[in-house]
C-alpha cells in the first residue's frame, strides 16, 4: 500500500530544527532553519511582496496547483510563503544569470533576453496582471472567480497578453516554475508543508537509501517521506 | 604565491586536468593546477543531508558554471545575431574543483572502434558520396587498440561497474555484443537493474536486440582504486546528476584522484584562479605560461611553465585558445583554420512509457550510470545504406533518480495541461507509473556549425564571449527519428498502456531553453592533418607544441556514447606519450 496523507498538515516541527546535530548548525541550511523556527508560531508575514501582491500569489498559485481529490493545493502547502522567502535569496537577484547588456530580443528558442531578474518579473508582472484583471473583469485578480482566474492564466500561458514590459508568457513560466518548486522542495524553504507535496507524488524525500528497493517487480515503495530536518509524515 | 615558474600548468580541475596533473607529478614534474571555481571537497559539501536537497542542488544549480561571470552566445545560423546564454538550461558545465566530473551521472563508456575512424568506415562501406555535402566527417587518428590500455587504466581509477562481453578474445559474460575486446574485465560487477531497466532488458531481448548493463562509474561494491582512493557501495539514492555523491560511490576527481594528488609535494592546486590567457613567445609557437586572475582579490598573476595543459570544459578550452592566439581561428567561409572547427553536440531525445497502474516504477530510486542499453542502432552496428544517414544512437533505460521538482516542472505540455487539477492527475500518474527511454545519439560536424568569438558581448573580465553557431541538421534529425521509431515495439512489449515517443522534427532549430545534454564536443579536434585538426593524435597543438588540449573538444564528431570515458582514456593516452616521449625531447610529437 502507498503512504497516504492521513493527518492534518502541521508546522510545529520547525521549532525543533535548531536542536539537531552540530553538522546541521554548520551547514548552509542553518539560516533557513532559524528563520522558519522563528516564524513557526505566527502567520507568515511576507517580506518582499506587499499585501495585494501576496494575495495574488496565493490565489494564482492555487489555480496552478489546486487542492483536489489528489490532496492539498499550493495555498495549504505554503507556496506563497516559499516564493516570498526565495525573493530574499541570491536567485531572486539573478546572481547566476548573465545580466550584461546589450539586451536584444530574438527568436524564442535562443532563450531569455530581458533585463529583469526574478524580483523585477514579479513586481512588474503582478502589477501587470492586476491591471489586466481590472481592465477586463473589473476586479483585482484575487477577487475574481476561479474560472475567470483560469481564463487570465490561460491567456498568459498562451502568449496573447503583454504585461507592459514583460511578455505574459514569461511571467506565467516564472510563476509556474516557482509554484512547483514551492510545492515539492524540502519544507525547509517554507513550502511543501507537512510534506504534502511529496505524499501526493509518492516521493520519499531525504530517505536516499534504496539498496533494498532497486527492483521489487513494480511494487510501490512502502515508506513515507522524511524531510532534511527529520520531519516525517 | 611565491612560485613564478613551474614545470607544468594544468588549467581546470575536472577529470582531464586531474588525470594530467596526476600523471605529470608521477613523472616528477612540479605542477600547478588552476581552477577558476571554488574549492570543493566532497566529505564536507557532499555530506548527507546537504547533498540531497533538490532545490539547492540541481534546481538552483549549486555545482554549475556561474553564468554571471562568463557565458557563451548562441545562434542557429550564420545570418543570425547570436544572443547570450543567460540562464543555464540546454547544457550545464561545471565549475569548481572537480568540474563537471563532480556533478556528472557516471555513465562510463569506452568507444565504438568504428567511431574513431568513422569517415574511413563510412567510405569503405558506402562510398564517399554517402557523406552529405557540408559534413566534415573525420577520423580521430588513433585506434581502439592503441587506446585500450588507457580505457582499462581509467576504469580501474574510476571503479567502473559493468559486465564484459569479451576479454582477451574470450566471451566472458552477458555484456554488449557490439563492444570490442578488452584486456581485462571491469573492476566491479555491473550495477543491479532497476525494475524499469529489467523490463526493458526482457523486452529488448525478446525483440531480438542485445541488451547490456550500462557501464557505470557508480561503485556496485566497496572499492579501492589504483591510487588507493576509496569508494563506498552505491545505494541507488538517486542523487548523481547535478549533485556530489554523499557515499563517495560515484567517481569524481574529488574522490578518485585528488585525495592522493593533494598529498604530492610537487602538486599545487589554486582555486578561484581564472586563466585569462596562455602567454606565447613572439613566434607564437611556444607557450611561456599563463596569466590568471584571482577572482577573490582581482589580482592578476603571471606564471611561467615549460608545459601548458588545457583541461577546462570543452568550450572553455576553445575560448582560451582563441583569446590566446593558439592556432588559426576557423573561418567557415574560406573553410580554413582549425580553432572552432567541427563543433558538435549530441542528438538526444527522451521518450516516455506508461505502465499499468499496478506497476510502480519508483523513479526516485536510481543511479546516474545504471541502466540497460542496446547498441543495435549505434555507430556502424546496423546497415545505414537504405537509411541514408551517418551515425546512430544507443537506446536505454537509465533510471537515474527523478526528483519531484524536475518531474513537476517537466510534466504536461504537448497538448496536455501544464497546470490545474488535470495536470496534477497526470503528474502523479506519470511519476508513479512511467519510465523514460532515451535515444542518446551522435551528432555530426558541419562546415557552418562552429565556435568563434562574439563581436558584442563580453565576460565580467572584459574578454569577448565565445559564440556558438549550432542547429540540428537533416542527417541527425533523420537518424534520431529512425532510432526513436525502433523504440515503439520494445515499449509495447514492456506492457505500455501509453507512450509518448519524442523525436526531433524536420527543420527544428536547436532550442537553448530545455536541458538536452552537457555533452558538447569538438572545436579543437584531434586528427592527422593540421589543415583540418587543431591537435595531433596526441592532443598536442599543431601550432604550439608545448600546449596539449585535453577534453571532448578533441572529438571530430559527437558520438552516441557519453564522453567522459573517452576523455579519460585520451588524457591517459596523451599523458603516456608526454611522459615517454615528449619530456625526453620536447617538441612536436608528429611532424606537421
Amino acid at each position: 500500500m502507498e503512504p497516504t496523507l492521513n493527518r492534518p498538515l502541521r508546522r510545529s516541527f520547525v521549532k525543533g530544527l535548531l536542536g539537531t546535530t552540530s553538522f546541521w548548525m554548520a551547514s548552509g541550511h542553518a539560516s533557513w532553519a532559524a528563520a522558519l523556527a522563528a516564524e513557526a508560531t505566527q502567520p507568515y508575514q511576507p517580506v518582499f511582496f506587499n499585501g495585494t501582491e501576496y494575495r495574488f500569489l496565493e490565489a494564482a498559485s492555487e489555480r496552478l496547483f489546486p487542492a483536489d481529490h489528489n490532496g492539498p493545493g499550493a495555498k495549504a502547502l505554503g507556496v506563497a510563503e516559499f516564493i516570498d522567502r526565495q525573493m530574499q535569496t541570491p536567485y531572486a537577484h539573478g546572481e547566476n544569470w548573465y545580466m550584461s547588456g546589450p539586451f536584444q530580443q530574438g527568436p524564442a528558442n535562443l532563450g531569455y533576453q530581458l533585463p529583469f531578474v526574478p524580483r523585477d518579473l514579479y513586481r512588474k508582472g503582478i502589477a501587470g496582471v492586476e491591471h489586466y484583471a481590472r481592465q477586463h473583469y473589473g476586479k483585482g485578480f484575487s477577487d475574481l472567480s476561479a474560472p475567470h482566474q483560469d481564463e487570465i492564466l490561460t491567456a498568459l500561458e498562451g502568449g496573447s497578453v503583454q504585461l507592459d514590459e514583460i511578455p505574459g508568457r514569461v511571467f506565467f513560466e516564472q510563476l509556474r516554475t516557482n509554484t512547483l518548486e514551492g510545492t515539492f522542495a524540502d519544507p525547509l524553504y517554507g513550502g511543501n508543508r507537512g510534506l504534502g507535496g511529496w505524499i501526493m507524488l509518492g516521493f520519499p524525500g531525504a530517505r536516499a537509501d534504496f539498496m533494498d528497493w532497486v527492483n521489487q517487480e513494480g511494487a510501490p515503495y512502502p515508506i513515507g517521506p522524511v524531510s532534511i530536518s527529520g520531519e516525517t509524515a | 604565491m611565491a612560485k613564478t615558474h613551474v614545470d607544468a600548468i594544468v588549467v581546470g580541475a575536472g577529470w582531464a586536468g586531474s588525470i594530467m596533473a596526476k600523471e605529470l607529478t608521477e613523472a616528477g614534474l612540479s605542477v600547478v593546477m588552476l581552477e577558476r571555481g571554488s574549492e570543493r571537497t566532497t566529505p564536507v559539501e557532499g555530506a548527507y543531508p546537504e547533498s540531497i536537497d533538490e532545490l539547492r542542488g540541481a534546481v538552483r544549480k549549486r555545482l554549475f558554471q556561474n553564468l554571471s561571470q562568463s557565458t557563451v552566445t548562441i545562434r542557429n545560423t550564420m545570418d543570425q545575431t547570436a544572443l547570450p546564454y543567460r540562464q543555464l538550461a540546454a547544457f550545464l558545465p561545471g565549475e569548481g574543483v572537480g568540474g563537471a566530473g563532480l556533478h556528472w551521472s557516471g555513465v562510463h563508456f569506452r568507444v565504438a572502434p568504428e567511431d574513431l575512424r568513422l569517415r574511413s568506415s563510412v567510405i569503405e562501406r558506402y562510398g564517399e558520396k554517402f557523406i552529405p555535402e557540408g559534413m566534415n566527417l573525420q577520423d580521430y587518428g588513433v585506434t581502439y587498440e592503441e587506446l585500450e590500455p588507457f580505457f582499462d587504466k581509467a576504469e580501474k581509477v574510476f571503479g567502473t561497474s559493468g559486465e564484459a562481453y569479451k576479454v582477451q578474445g574470450k566471451i566472458v559474460g552477458n555484456g554488449n555484443v557490439f563492444s570490442p575486446d578488452r584486456s581485462d574485465n571491469f573492476p566491479l560487477p555491473a550495477m543491479k537493474d532497476t525494475f524499469s531497466a529489467s523490463i526493458f532488458r526482457d523486452a529488448a531481448s525478446n525483440a531480438g536486440y542485445h541488451p547490456y548493463a550500462l557501464p557505470a562509474a557508480n561503485a556496485s561494491r566497496q572499492y579501492t582504486n589504483t591510487y588507493g582512493c576509496q569508494m563506498g557501495p552505491c545505494n541507488f539514492c538517486g542523487y548523481c546528476s547535478g549533485y556530489d555523491c554523499y557515499l563517495d560511490s560515484k567517481a569524481s576527481p574529488n574522490v578518485n584522484i585528488l585525495p592522493v594528488l593533494r598529498q604530492d609535494p610537487g602538486f599545487t592546486l589554486i582555486p578561484n584562479a581564472h586563466v585569462l590567457r596562455v602567454n606565447l613567445d613572439s613566434t607564437k609557437t611556444k607557450a611561456t605560461g599563463v596569466t590568471y586572475l584571482d577572482t577573490k582579490t582581482r589580482k592578476e598573476t603571471s606564471l611561467s611553465a615549460d608545459l601548458v595543459i588545457l583541461g577546462a570544459f570543452q568550450f572553455n578550452n576553445i575560448h582560451l585558445m582563441l583569446v590566446s592566439g593558439i592556432g588559426k581561428p576557423y573561418d567557415p567561409l574560406s573553410n580554413t583554420g582549425t580553432i572552432g572547427r567541427n563543433f558538435v553536440y549530441q542528438t538526444i531525445t527522451s521518450s516516455r512509457v506508461w505502465l499499468p497502474s499496478s506497476s510502480y516504477t519508483n523513479q526516485f530510486v536510481g543511479a546516474g550510470g545504471a541502466g540497460v542499453a542496446i547498441d543495435d542502432f549505434n555507430s556502424m552496428n546496423f546497415d545505414h545504406g537504405p537509411l541514408g544517414f551517418v551515425g546512430g544512437s544507443p537506446v536505454w533505460v537509465n533510471q537515474a533518480g527523478t526528483k519531484p521538482i524536475a518531474a513537476a516542472t517537466g510534466a504536461g505540455g504537448g497538448g496536455t495541461p501544464r497546470w490545474g487539477s488535470a495536470y496534477k492527475d497526470a503528474l502523479i500518474n506519470t511519476y508513479k507509473h512511467s519510465l523514460g527511454i532515451d535515444a542518446h545519439g551522435s551528432n555530426m560536424a558541419y562546415r557552418d556549425v562552429y565556435l568563434d568569438l562574439d563581436p558584442t558581448w563580453k565576460d565580467v573580465y572584459g574578454q569577448p564571449l565565445l559564440r556558438m553557431t549550432f542547429t540540428w541538421k537533416d542527417n541527425d534529425i533523420r537518424m534520431n527519428q529512425y532510432v526513436v521509431s525502433r523504440i515503439e515495439p520494445v515499449a509495447r512489449a514492456m506492457g505500455a498502456t501509453k507512450m509518448n515517443l519524442v523525436h526531433l522534427d524536420a527543420g527544428q532549430p536547436f532550442d537553448t531553453r530545455n536541458y538536452q545534454t552537457t555533452h558538447l564536443g569538438g572545436g579543437a579536434i584531434m586528427g592527422e592533418n593540421p589543415q583540418t585538426s587543431a591537435l595531433n593524435r596526441y592532443l598536442q597543438s599543431w601550432d604550439v607544441s608545448n600546449v596539449f588540449v585535453i577534453g571532448s573538444n578533441a572529438f571530430p564528431q559527437g558520438m552516441g556514447y557519453n564522453p567522459t570515458g573517452m576523455v579519460a582514456a585520451l588524457a591517459y593516452w596523451a599523458a603516456h606519450h608526454i611522459r615517454t616521449t615528449y619530456l625526453k625531447s620536447p617538441g612536436p610529437l608528429v611532424k606537421a
